[in-house]
């Protein structure tokens, strides 16, 4: 089946068999090998991705299923060098130990962030439910995303200004994406 | 892993959707969110010949008025239902119910249509739906039928839908003004519930008017705490009342056994968590 995604701002047209996952696609046709995968049983989320603005677990959609839609990927959020505010909170409050959780880790903050730009520690650890991390790092990962969200508010300068897919979430667009 | 190879088609309209299932006979499977088939097929523990994904049918999202009743179209997501405006204010226990489903990112692609056909006893959406007397609206090459959630769900990961049916909507009567509470007893985070209560009551003054109990896995299928229920009629909505009344949760049920709990545990569970949900639903 011949599908056109784009991915991380560049469109991409593949024949790809009707069992292809969305990650593996990502991976093995296009190259995001930035997006991982870290389990079998749809319990870690290393492999989340933006599928039209909102978080999915990409070994849970079929590639054909993302046929017409845009993904962010890890590897899309940098803007001109720099990267997202996310990232830089993960870096700076070394919010990783082994590393391989982060990428799903840090689509899911800014997924959470797009919805709620304040949230304390309790609804930090509610939206990163779907997240795990074997080196249970998780103390530093809350501390990231806290300090991410005073990053991003609003006034907060240049940083504010650099976020992804999910910046412009606004009530009125809660119905787009995720079918 | 990866599934076992299929054909996929993605019709738009409901009508080629219940054609193309039709033409493809029993080996075939519905995709909605797919957030419950596709880890199943990634497993080979499915192996449909035919995937017929719901995901381009626009007609099955969204949520309407209709006089007294909510229509919700069974593509719906999990996302969509907690935040819809209609949802909060005319059945508040459903909103409650989905917050709890797994995860984000299983909630921004899994769907209430999808969950009720799956039919999972630890599903977190069938008591809500039980609950509030929920009816399913069924299309199939017969055309369109009803069904009442008591009678629609049969046994584990069983429903009355015909091999060429698909679930195209849920009809909810309204309860505004109901107090509503989803009590969901767990493990860890991301795990089934193990037992859980969804509780909603309508209030006249002081008194607990009329109440709605409904059991998560206590059973192959959804179940009403009728006893409980009953009990609470006229009560004063005091903390010994409620405890009274959900002493009556675990009659009836018949819970299964895993390596989590045997009956005993979950009928003192259904017992615990029906007064935490009642005594939720009253202070919210």
């Amino acid at each position: 089946m011949r599908i056109t995604v784009t991915v991380d701002g560049t469109s991409y047209t593949d024949d790809v068999e009707p069992r292809t996952l969305l990650v593996h696609h990502l991976r093995e046709r296009l190259g995001k090998v930035g997006t991982v995968v870290g389990c079998d049983t749809s319990n870690c989320g290393a492999c989340t991705v933006h599928l039209d603005g909102h978080s999915v677990k990409s070994c849970s959609v079929l590639a054909v299923q993302a046929d017409g839609s845009e993904v962010t990927t890890v590897e899309g959020l940098a803007r001109d060098g720099q990267l997202h505010p996310v990232q830089q909170a993960f870096h700076d409050n070394h919010a990783l130990q082994c590393g391989f959780c982060t990428p799903g880790m840090i689509m899911q903050s800014i997924d959470l962030l797009a919805d709620n730009p304040d949230p304390d520690e309790h609804a930090v650890r509610e939206g990163l439910e779907g997240n795990l991390c074997r080196c249970t790092g998780y103390q530093n990962i809350v501390k990231a995303v806290r300090d991410a969200a005073h990053h991003m508010r609003p006034g907060a300068g240049p940083e504010a200004e650099r976020v992804a897919d999910t910046g412009s979430r606004t009530a009125s667009s809660v119905g787009g994406g995720g079918e | 892993m990866i599934p076992a190879p299929f054909d996929y088609v993605a019709p738009s309209t409901v009508d080629d959707a219940v054609r193309a299932l039709a033409d493809a006979g029993e080996d075939a499977k519905v995709l909605a969110g797919g957030q419950s088939l596709l880890p199943v097929l990634r497993v080979r523990l499915a192996a449909p010949t035919k995937i017929i994904d719901l995901g381009k049918v626009a007609e099955l999202r969204g949520v309407r008025e209709e006089g007294d009743h909510l229509v919700i179209g069974s593509m719906t997501t999990h996302y969509e239902v907690q935040r819809d405006p209609l949802i909060a204010e005319h059945a508040t226990l459903l909103a409650r119910a989905t917050d709890t489903v797994a995860d984000p990112q299983v909630r921004h692609r899994g769907t209430f249509g999808g969950s009720l056909a799956h039919a999972d006893p630890a599903g977190d959406l069938l008591a809500p739906a039980l609950a509030l007397d929920a009816e399913v609206v069924i299309q199939g090459m017969d055309g369109k039928r009803t069904a009442t959630a008591a009678d629609f769900f049969e046994d584990f990961f069983t429903t009355s839908l015909r091999p060429d049916e698909i679930l195209v909507e849920v009809r909810v009567p309204k309860h505004t003004g109901w107090h509503a509470h989803y009590e969901k007893f767990n493990r860890v985070a991301q795990a089934w519930s193990m037992v859980a209560v969804a509780a909603t009551v309508r209030t006249d003054g002081d008194a607990i008017a009329e109440a709605k109990i409904g059991l998560t896995n206590m059973s192959s299928i959804p179940m009403r705490a009728t006893a409980v229920e009953q009990a609470l009629v006229g009560q004063p909505a005091t903390t010994e009342a409620i405890r009274a009344a959900a002493e009556h949760a675990a009659e009836g049920t018949n819970p299964t056994v895993d390596g989590n709990a045997d009956v005993e545990y979950r009928q003192h569970l259904a017992r615990v968590l029906t007064g935490r949900a009642i005594s939720a639903a009253m202070a919210g």
